[in-house]
């Protein structure tokens, strides 16, 4: 029995057909909507590859089940950029080194949007490295990933100050 | 996985009613569910998807004192929570000790006690395990035992339960409130996993179609918020199951203990609350050799169930640990690296 559920996928509401409630997210995600970035390293929730935001929370989309998800806001990393602009994450990890071969990137970039939002981490690098273990890299990239973390949640902050200030100086 | 009816319940009675179904498995999150199901060790030929249940999402204060944890929240809102982290620093604690950040964005508090045991042999369906199949034999009985159980154990099965989760609460006394076909009903979470004994395959008392609607901590479980941690031991410092973990909790009065609380983690087929302890303790000073005491008592009942006899020490240091970290108070901030045993690195030492 196929069932639709409706998706806002980088930004575009849309109605999925699901012929099989079988369907992970990651599997939606790459085959059937072609959007390959997030990759399947394990399909168990051991690696963290498959890694997008869900409204706004970063999760391990190889065990959540997309009918399950109707109605949902996803992010993934083909979303993230603005057209040519990067996102500071995606400008840091280039800038540190974060990769190496890249499989894992796509999930530590997204994991990495997430663990900004949360707010939890601060500028502890050794509370960043907790909360990227979900994340795991075979080229051993961590000390890059660490200081891209970093960078770019400094450099979001700096924005959002910024931004925040010209919107008072319009206001004036 | 093989193929499933799916099922979107709309409020607690239609979840009971679609739940009760032979084959029907509930649905929250599916961080456990869906992995057994790739692994073709659940089969479930309906998903009751439970995540739209109205009111049971939230964190709600009582009067008295008491919390109530809807069986939807999430593990990591219930972590960060301000409020509830300040009261039950360990559950905060063992909550986040757990799994990866991904991981606890999405899992459920129920979902969190239900979840299975991480036992290999149970996971791979090649593998004899009277707990997957009853009666069809145990193949950790001689083979790698390092994660296996000294309490609580039977010849049937020697598993043990992997919730970070359970272990504070069994020892701030939680209670689960349950709904079912036959009404509403509430079970000490201490009675609530069932050890092995010759019949491994009923983990839990929920019967059929019973769903976990609410996890209650009582008033008294907010005595011990000053003097609360949870320990872990793991293979790796994160995102690892616990070797063994401990939740101690402590309620200081003019120098001397007035009352302690225990519980053990990794050692049982349940969350292993320490009573024999908590009476050792009670009106002693809080120092070492009262530890000491504790975690023999704790410990005295326990016997290896295959290689893994370490894990008895471990369990007996780990305690008298975590009742010097919790004696020493619960800090002001979770540490950076919450549940671990040892001191904090000093900076970049590992970067
Ligand atoms: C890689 C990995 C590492 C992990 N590490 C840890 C760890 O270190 N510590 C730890 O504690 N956990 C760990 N976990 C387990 C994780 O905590 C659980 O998978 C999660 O809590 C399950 O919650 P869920 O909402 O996804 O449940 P689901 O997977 O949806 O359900 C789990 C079970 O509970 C049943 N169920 C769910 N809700 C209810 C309800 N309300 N009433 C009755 N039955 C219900 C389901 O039918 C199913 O049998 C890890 C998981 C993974 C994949
Ligand atoms: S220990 Fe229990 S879960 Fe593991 S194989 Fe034996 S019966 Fe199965
Ligand atoms: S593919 Fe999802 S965690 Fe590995
Ligand atoms: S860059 Fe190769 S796995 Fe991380």
């Amino acid at each position: 029995m196929s069932v639709d559920i409706v998706l806002t996928v980088n930004g575009t509401r849309r109605t999925i057909p699901i012929p099989d409630p079988r369907t992970t997210l990651l599997d939606l995600l790459r085959e059937g909507l072609h959007l390959t970035g997030a990759k399947k390293g394990c399909d168990r929730g051991q690696c963290g590859a498959c890694t997008v935001l869900v409204d706004g929370r970063r999760i391990n989309s190889c065990l959540a089940l997309a009918v399950s998800l109707d109605g949902a806001e996803v992010l993934t990393i083909e979303g993230l950029a603005e057209g040519d602009h990067l996102h500071p994450v995606q400008e840091a990890f280039i800038a540190h080194d974060g990769f190496q071969c890249g499989f894992c990137t796509p999930g530590q970039i997204m994991s990495a949007v997430g663990l900004i939002r949360e707010a939890q981490a601060g500028n502890d690098p050794e509370r960043v490295r907790e909360a990227m273990s979900g994340n795991l890299c075979r080229c051993g990239a961590y000390a890059g990933i660490t200081e891209a973390v970093l960078e770019a949640q400094g450099a979001m902050s700096q924005h959002t100050i910024r931004d925040s200030a010209t919107r008072q100086g319009e206001a004036a | 996985m093989i193929p499933f009816e799916y099922v979107r319940a709309t409020d607690v009675a239609d979840a009971v009613a679609a739940g009760g179904a032979p084959g029907a498995a509930y649905l929250a999150a599916g961080t456990n569910l869906l992995d057994l199901m790739k692994g073709g060790v659940s089969r479930p030929t309906r998903l009751v998807d439970i995540t739209r249940l109205p009111g049971l999402a939230a964190v709600e204060r009582r009067d008295d004192g008491s919390v109530r944890i809807g069986a939807l929240v999430r593990n990591s809102d219930l972590a960060h929570d301000p409020a509830f982290a300040r009261t039950y620093p360990a559950v905060a604690e063992a909550l986040l000790s757990g799994a990866s950040a991904q991981l606890r964005n999405a899992a459920t508090a129920a979902g969190n006690v239900m979840q299975r045991t991480r036992c290999p042999y149970f996971t791979d369906t090649g593998s004899a395990c009277n707990k997957r199949e009853p009666g069809s034999g145990c193949d950790a009985r001689g083979g790698e035992t390092r994660l296996h159980a000294v309490l609580g154990w039977s010849e049937a099965c020697i598993a043990t339960h992997p919730s970070d989760f359970c272990v504070p609460l069994v020892a701030l006394d939680a209670v689960v409130e349950i709904a079912g076909p036959a009404g509403t009903r509430s079970v000490p979470l201490d009675a609530f996993h069932r050890l092995p004994g010759d019949a491994p395959e009923r983990e839990t008392v929920l019967e059929p179609g019973e769903l976990v609607t609410v996890l209650v901590l009582p008033p008294e479980a907010a005595r011990f918020s000053g003097h609360s941690r949870y320990l872990k031991v793991r293979d790796r410092t994160s995102y690892a199951f616990a070797v063994v973990s401990a939740a101690a909790s402590l309620r200081l009065d003019g120098g001397r203990i007035a009352e302690a609380r225990l519980a053990l983690g990794g050692v049982a087929l349940k969350p292993w609350r320490a009573r024999e302890a908590e009476a050792v303790l009670a009106g002693r000073a809080p120092d070492e050799a009262a530890f000491r005491a504790a975690a023999d008592a704790a410990l005295a009942g326990a016997r290896p169930s295959g290689d893994n006899a370490f894990k008895i020490e471990l369990a007996r240091r780990l305690v008298v640990r975590a009742f010097q970290r919790a004696a020493a108070g619960t800090p002001e901030r979770l540490p950076a690296l919450p549940g671990s045993a040892f001191a904090p690195a000093s900076e970049a030492a590992h970067v």
